[in-house]
């Protein structure tokens, strides 16, 4: 099947099958490899994306449901988006790095929804990223440290 | 053209001190003449293997072991940044393919640091020394007239300075200084060692542009995916694929005999049947659409369930003494006040790192190229070479970043598979096991019942343990009929516990292998640490005394025990760790309402660790709190990320207590995925608080893994100092609680 996807604001014409999940089409087929694959059931997080604006799990979600969408991933740039980056260096977050592609889309779409989160904000948005390596309270305190970052 | 330079071999096998092993660790060998070294091509200055300079000043250092979160890249390269006085913004760093040039490279065991940190030192040290020769000659001055500094060779006499850049054609042409004359650092001198460090792939794993083994991506490279007997070790009776072919994006479908590995070494393949695809999802689909008849063979009535009864049952009965074992237990236990028994259990658990097991291999026929996220890149060229009888030459294999590995990326059955289909199909595959596939068949971190019984004294002491220990062995992986835990499994907290005990009994019990048994994130101290810790609460409780006292008296007097390796047991080391702990937790504070406190000590990796855990429990609703954590490592290389380590072991020390249980129903795993396979969340992360303790004159210990083992049983104590309630058995969502 033709499909036009348009992600971090470039236009891609591919060839792809017609029930592949939008994870597989941006990681296998489009050839952007910064989303990741970690359950493929919707539980870890690790493939989280937006799609105008709204926080999706790709690996749950077929091609279609990105057509006519400006889809977002880790390959992008927003201004909060570069605030957590500048957090997330200040804190020394990532360790294997692997969860954090989808743990910084997650944050995003938090910081687009609530500007000065609480720490049940955080926690309730961000529980459904698993961090196997288990940086949780470095994400937590990040996320508060881009929102004083963007503040200041 | 290069400039050569003639060494000689026992000098470098000297400089980088591998003798024994006849390993020549940091310098170049070409098959033809082993005592050449190509030393520069006219830009870089590169004094060893690990260590190239450049013309404009950047340094590219090599990482020679892997990546997988635990921060080495940074790390161990900052320590021979360190001793080279090099300016950090210059330093990049390269990961070292697997190559035994490099050394051992498997990276395991939470030993890079100890076993490769001084030899690191070395080489920048060495390299140092050649720049300054370079800078001596060139000014015409004496060697002991100029100092590094910074990126630069100083003359201390004119002040005159000049930067390491301009000085790599020169220092090149230097001879590299004998082992005898290169001199470490002191601590008090350290910059970057014993410092925090930021990650040096902090810009890759905030951009999504770190390759891990999944993001490799080869012109005309097929996707597989590989269906497998859900009962370990069963084969295909037959297939029937035609579902599968018609799926969009599927190509072949290919049967995969089982890989057998020679006994003794390796880890070989299971088998099964491959589908080839172009893209990892119609693989996936391909996999499902199969319809496929197996033979189980011998483990098909494998239960786990039925398997822990036994193993209780077994470790009931008297076992096979355990050398180590002291003094003579019936007699305390005659002669006791109290004497108390209890019996532990740990289910079989897994590692599921976030990036699933997945290899890329190219085989074109005499020559094959690998890339893998790999802890042990050296045995998986060596299995490929033996598998597919390739001279061991012509195998490259590449190791990317690994999105965690705990233990289950040492094992390279993923490698083997993705050569296997790549030389079947004739052109470059990766095969990617899906969560599902990694829960079903992996090397299970085993399972293991315990039985104890102690004493107390009229003193209030532990008078005598016995411990009789039933767990399937790592061993049997490699020899059949291996049926009893190994001695070196028995030697991580076993025979050398941290306690002081005049009458100690250790038993071995028989517990075969019905699973494919491999190690994780600290291994057996999981079991040790558990049972241990959570044995010496319930003695403290019938001792009527406080459980930190009772662990400071159990630990003993200031001594300090030889073992085999260079760091011995310094029983001071662990009451300062335990005491640390119980301060920063403020134990002995009046609790609020329905919250508990628990601690847990454990000497591992030669670290010393010690926690404390304060929980609330509210109908049977447990919230972990805070975790106070506190490690006496040794020399610390880089501390936020020693923190950070801590951090993320006690986030994995909740999820197997909270969580963690593998079950087999005739001998397939009953789990799939992370829905049943359960992980700690930022909702149930609880507030961590490290300590290290400066013990920068010391040998450098583990880090990685050494947090870990007391995590599960400072919990369960706590939640006995809540509710009364004890456990003896993990995971806590199988003992009534629940923790949302
Ligand atoms: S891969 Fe999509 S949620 Fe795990
Ligand atoms: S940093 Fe490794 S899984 Fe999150």
């Amino acid at each position: 099947m033709k499909a036009n996807l348009s992600i971090n604001g470039n236009e891609y014409s591919i060839d792809a099958p017609e029930e592949i999940p939008l994870l597989w089409a941006i990681r296998d087929i489009v050839g952007l490899t910064g989303t990741k694959f970690g359950c493929g059931v919707a539980q870890c997080g690790a493939c989280s994306i937006l799609v105008d604006g709204m926080l999706v799990k790709s690996c749950s979600m077929p091609i279609s449901f990105g057509f006519g969408k400006e889809i977002f991933t880790i390959e992008g740039t927003s201004e909060n988006l570069e605030f957590l980056r500048k957090a997330w260096n200040e804190g020394n977050v990532p360790q294997c790095g692997y969860c954090q592609s989808g743990q910084l889309m997650a944050a995003t779409a938090l910081l687009d929804q609530i500007s000065n989160p609480t720490d049940q904000d955080i926690e309730d948005a961000m529980s459904s990223n698993i961090c196997r390596c288990g940086t949780y309270v470095r994400i937590k305190k990040a996320i508060h440290e881009a929102v004083a970052l963007k503040n200041n | 053209m290069s400039t050569i330079q003639k060494i000689s071999r026992r000098d470098f096998v000297k400089i980088f001190g591998l003798t024994s092993t006849g390993i020549i660790l940091g310098c170049n060998i070409s098959s033809d003449n082993k005592n050449v070294i190509p030393i520069t091509d006219g830009n870089t200055f590169s004094p060893n293997l690990f260590i190239e300079i450049h013309k404009d000043g950047k340094i590219t250092l090599i990482s020679s072991r892997s990546e997988m979160g635990q921060g080495i890249k940074t790390s161990l390269t900052s320590a021979i940044a360190d001793e080279l006085e090099a300016d950090w913004s210059y330093i990049s760093v390269k990961q070292a393919i697997g190559h035994e040039k490099y050394g051992n490279q498997n990276t395991d065991g939470s030993r890079s640091v100890r076993t490769i940190l001084e030899p690191m030192r070395k080489m920048g040290a060495a390299a140092k020394m050649m720049l300054i020769a370079a800078a001596a000659k060139k000014w015409n001055v004496s060697e002991s007239d100029c100092k590094a500094e910074n990126h630069h060779i100083i003359n201390t006499k004119t002040n005159e300075k000049i930067f390491y850049g301009d000085l790599v054609e020169l220092a090149s042409k230097v001879e590299i200084p004998a082992d005898e004359t290169i001199k470490l650092k002191k601590v008090a001198d350290f910059k970057y060692i014993g410092k925090t460090l930021k990650s040096v792939d902090l810009k890759d794993f905030t951009h999504g542009t770190a390759k891990y083994g999944m993001d490799i991506r080869i012109p005309n490279m097929k996707f597989a995916a590989i269906a497998r007997c859900p009962v370990t070790f069963g084969t295909v009776k037959s297939v029937e694929s035609s579902d599968a072919e018609k799926i969009s994006g599927v190509e072949k479908v290919i049967q995969l005999d089982r890989i057998v590995p020679p006994v003794g070494q390796f880890f070989g393949a299971l088998g099964g049947v491959a589908v080839i695809a172009n893209n990892t999802w119609s693989a996936f689909q391909g996999k499902l659409s199969l319809n496929i008849e197996w033979n189980y063979g011998e483990n098909q009535n494998f239960d786990t369930e039925k398997f822990k009864d036994v193993l209780t049952k077994r470790v009931h009965e008297k076992g096979k003494l355990v050398p180590g074992s002291i003094g003579n237990v019936a007699k305390a236990f005659d002669d006791a006040t109290k004497v108390i028994e209890a019996t532990y259990h740990v289910p079989f658990l897994v590692h599921t790192p976030m990036e699933v097991p997945n290899a890329t291999a190219w085989f074109q026929g005499d020559k094959v190229e690998v890339w893998a996220p790999l802890q042990d890149p050296q045995t998986a060229r060596a299995e490929i070479a033996h598998f597919f009888e390739i001279p061991i030459e012509n195998i490259t294999v590449n190791v990317t970043f690994l999105g965690g590995g705990f233990g289950r990326k040492s094992k390279s059955d993923f490698v083997v598979e993705s050569v296997a289909l790549s030389k079947k199909i004739n052109a470059p595959v990766q095969v990617v096991w899906t969560r599902e596939d990694d829960v079903k068949h992996s090397f299970y971190h085993a399972t293991s019942v315990q039985y104890l019984k102690g004493s107390i004294d009229k003193n209030g002491s532990v008078s005598g343990w016995l411990q009789r220990v039933a767990m399937p062995s790592i061993v049997s992986s490699f020899k059949p009929m291996s049926d009893y835990a190994s001695g070196f499994e028995l030697g991580q907290g076993f025979t050398n516990n941290p306690y002081k005990i005049e009458n100690f009994r250790l038993e071995n019990t028989k517990a075969e292998a019905n699973l494919r048994i491999g190690w994780m994130r600290s291994v057996v101290h999981i079991h040790s640490g558990f049972a241990n810790n959570s044995f010496v609460d319930e003695l403290a409780f019938a001792a009527k005394k406080d459980p930190v006292q009772f662990h400071l008296d159990l630990i003993g007097e200031d001594r300090i025990i030889e073992g085999k390796s260079n760091h011995p047991y310094d029983s001071k080391r662990m009451k300062n760790v335990l005491n640390a702990t119980a301060k920063n937790a403020n134990w002995g504070r009046k609790l609020p309402e329905n919250h508990g406190i628990g601690i847990a000590i454990h000497y591992s990796f030669y670290s010393y660790v010690a926690t404390a855990v304060e929980v609330s429990v509210i109908n049977n609703k447990v919230k972990v709190e805070h975790i106070w954590i506190t490690i006496d490592c040794g020399l610390v290389l880089n501390k936020d990320n020693v923190i950070n380590q801590l951090e993320g072991a006690a986030i994995f020390g909740m999820s197997l207590a909270l969580f963690g249980k593998i079950t087999t129903k005739e001998g397939a795993v009953e789990q799939h995925n992370f829905f049943d396979y359960q992980m700690t969340r930022m909702k149930d992360a609880p507030k961590i608080t490290v300590e290290i303790i400066d013990a920068m004159n010391e040998p450098p210990t583990g880090v990685g893994e050494p947090g870990v083992p007391v995590i599960a049983p400072a919990i369960c104590n706590a939640i006995f100092n809540a509710t009364g309630k004890r456990i003896r058995q993990t995971p806590l969502i199988d003992q009534g609680f629940d923790f949302e």
